[in-house]
């Protein structure tokens, strides 16, 4: 949900006409995902727009700013791989999530291609595009070590996961002529800070936003 | 009739074309105007009058144009959007709007333009886009009257251009208009629920409706007698009804629509006109039209610069896929120039472009 919302604020702004219809495709369906989780958990509308900042559980890799097309381009490849990875073992068990997993691997697949085939052109592409790859690659690479972070409920070998999800990124990177990050990836608190509701400090304000007017108009419907 | 559209067609061929070339021109003329009378559809490797061609080129650019400056008032509520139902909606929405431009540039690079270009005539003002989307969105019940009023103002402009002379530009508006009617009953839809909402809802779904009631209205262009390109548009059966004709059937089909909103229209002179058999309304403000129109609107600055905004900023990644592509294609470079839009070959359609009448504020998905 958080990921979608910040890929919302593309709307408008993007590079090309196709890249406003690719992102807002992204935001949609991870929207979808989202609303099909917290439905499993309650009521979707209240835990989206009600729950303070230390609240939320998500990632802090998804809930960093979009800066230029660059730092979302290397957010979405970290994010779609690691999900790609997830929602491909989590279809395979038999667990409470296997039916989401299952349609949500096909969407992630499809958000993986999105982001290799532009993380490819903008690192083997012009040597301004290849500078800001890179530096986008860096800067977000800190929050990396946090999707691998044992989730209760969740029957995951977060080893091996992870194993699979820096072959593949690093796979990525070297065919786009980018070098592989180097420096911790523990977050900005430690890894797994997310998952206890420790966030950025971009983070509240961009709830701030998601919520004002759902806020303002207490027990409303839409 | 094929006489009337071989006058006025004659008129606006440019002069200076070589005498040798006439005997075979008059023919080519013949079979358009024939293929046009029968309601055949004209197609790209078609001859066509240039006046034709022109006309086309400028009121399919400005269609597209609309769509994507129109992304930009909604696109201004999705970050706030008040339920995660209403967020996906407009999030879809506004994708769609995208898909919308890409068809329309798409129909118009089949007249000879290229995207680019046409991009270009609008950053610099050129070319226009729809009035309507130099108003602002202030609240939430916006993204609804828009929905309702715009997008059903655009519907009926656009459902008889599917009957459109231009085979390209009448296909994409089937496309267009099926979703178009999608998103109106949508933002009906959303309307309806603030309608019967708490009473704060309620008073924010009739404001919006408020301050979008008159400038739907002048988007069906200028009145019949003010309008210079109407007359040409329908002998060449681009458009098929005149502005005051759309405007009057739009009237009638929004009125008992407000009715079973709950909300009101802001006209004291909107009656029922048993004799007519259409409803009466009151004087549009033509001033204000024109106004918005010559880019003094209350966003006209606020929408084109953040058009230029994001296309100079998104400049590096053209750039770069350009630069990927010439490097992993066997063609070779040399089809670079396309994407950072140097090519630019200023032809015919360049004159055109500035020759703007007053349905740009009429044309819009």
């Amino acid at each position: 949900m958080v990921l979608s919302h910040r890929l919302g604020e593309w709307a408008g702004n993007a590079p090309v006409l196709e890249e406003e219809v690719a992102l807002a495709n992204i935001a949609l369906d991870l929207l979808g995902q989202a609303r099909m989780l917290l439905s499993m958990v309650g009521d979707e509308d209240e835990l989206a727009f009600l729950r303070e900042e230390r609240a939320f559980r998500n990632l802090q890799l998804v809930e960093q700013p979009n800066g230029d097309f660059a730092h979302t381009i290397a957010r979405q490849l970290y994010f779609s791989v690691y999900q790609h990875l997830l929602h491909t073992q989590l279809a395979d068990g038999d667990g409470p999530f296997a039916a989401l997993a299952a349609k949500a691997v096909k969407e992630t697949a499809y958000h993986r291609d999105h982001a290799e085939q532009w993380t490819l052109r903008l690192g083997d592409g012009t040597e301004v595009s290849h500078d800001r790859m890179q530096q986008a690659a860096n800067a977000l690479w800190r929050y990396t070590g946090e999707m691998f972070q044992p989730v209760e409920g969740l029957d995951i070998d977060w080893t091996a996961l992870q194993t699979a999800w820096l072959e593949q990124i690093e796979d990525v990177l070297r065919r786009a002529t980018l070098s592989v990050p180097e420096g911790p990836r523990t977050g900005a608190w430690s890894a797994g800070a997310g998952r206890q509701g420790l966030h950025t400090e971009p983070f509240g304000r961009m709830l701030a936003e998601m919520q004002h007017l759902h806020r303002s108009h207490p027990g409303a419907s839409w | 009739m094929a006489t009337a559209a071989a006058h006025e067609t004659a008129r606006s061929q440019p002069s200076g074309a070589p005498e040798s070339a006439d005997d075979s021109t008059a023919e080519f003329q013949r079979a358009f105007d024939a293929a046009v009378a029968a309601d055949e559809r004209i197609e790209p490797r078609d001859w066509m009058p240039d006046g034709y061609r022109a006309t086309l080129i400028r009121q399919i650019a400005q269609h597209a144009h609309s769509e994507i400056i129109g992304m930009q008032p909604e696109a201004n509520w999705i970050t706030r959007a008040p339920s995660l139902r209403r967020k996906a909606i407009l999030m879809a929405k506004v994708q769609d709007e995208a898909g919308h431009g890409l068809y329309l540039y798409s129909a118009a690079e089949t007249l000879g333009t290229s995207r680019d270009e046409l991009l270009d005539k609008l950053h610099s003002g050129r070319q226009k886009y729809s009035s309507i989307f130099n108003y602002p969105t202030l609240t939430w019940a916006d993204v609804g009257a828009i929905g309702w009023l715009v997008d059903g103002a655009a519907i009926t402009n656009q459902v008889p251009l599917c009957r459109c002379s231009y085979g390209p530009y009448a296909r994409a508006m089937v496309r267009i208009c099926k979703e178009e009617s999608f998103h109106q009953r949508q933002g009906y839809e959303l309307l309806l629920a603030l309608s019967k909402g708490t009473p704060e809802q309620h008073e924010m779904a009739q404001d919006a409706v408020n301050r979008w009631w008159w400038p739907s209205l002048m988007m069906f262009g200028p009145p019949d007698d003010e309008s210079q390109h109407s007359a040409q548009s329908m002998a060449w059966k681009i458009k098929r009804h005149s502005n005051d004709e759309l405007r009057q059937r739009f009237v009638d089909i929004c009125v008992p629509q407000a009715e079973s909103l709950g909300l009101t229209l802001p006209d004291p002179d909107l009656k029922w006109n048993e004799e007519r058999g259409h409803y009466d309304f009151g004087p549009i403000d033509w001033s204000e039209f024109w106004e918005v129109l010559k880019g003094n609107g209350p966003c006209n600055e606020q929408r084109l610069s953040r058009r230029r905004r994001a296309h100079e900023e998104g400049a590096w990644v053209r750039e770069a896929a350009a630069a990927y592509a010439a490097k992993h294609t066997t063609g070779g470079p040399g089809r670079q120039s396309d994407v950072d839009g140097t090519t630019g070959a200023h032809h015919a359609a360049n004159a055109n472009g500035e020759n703007v009448n007053g349905e740009t504020g009429a044309k819009r998905a």
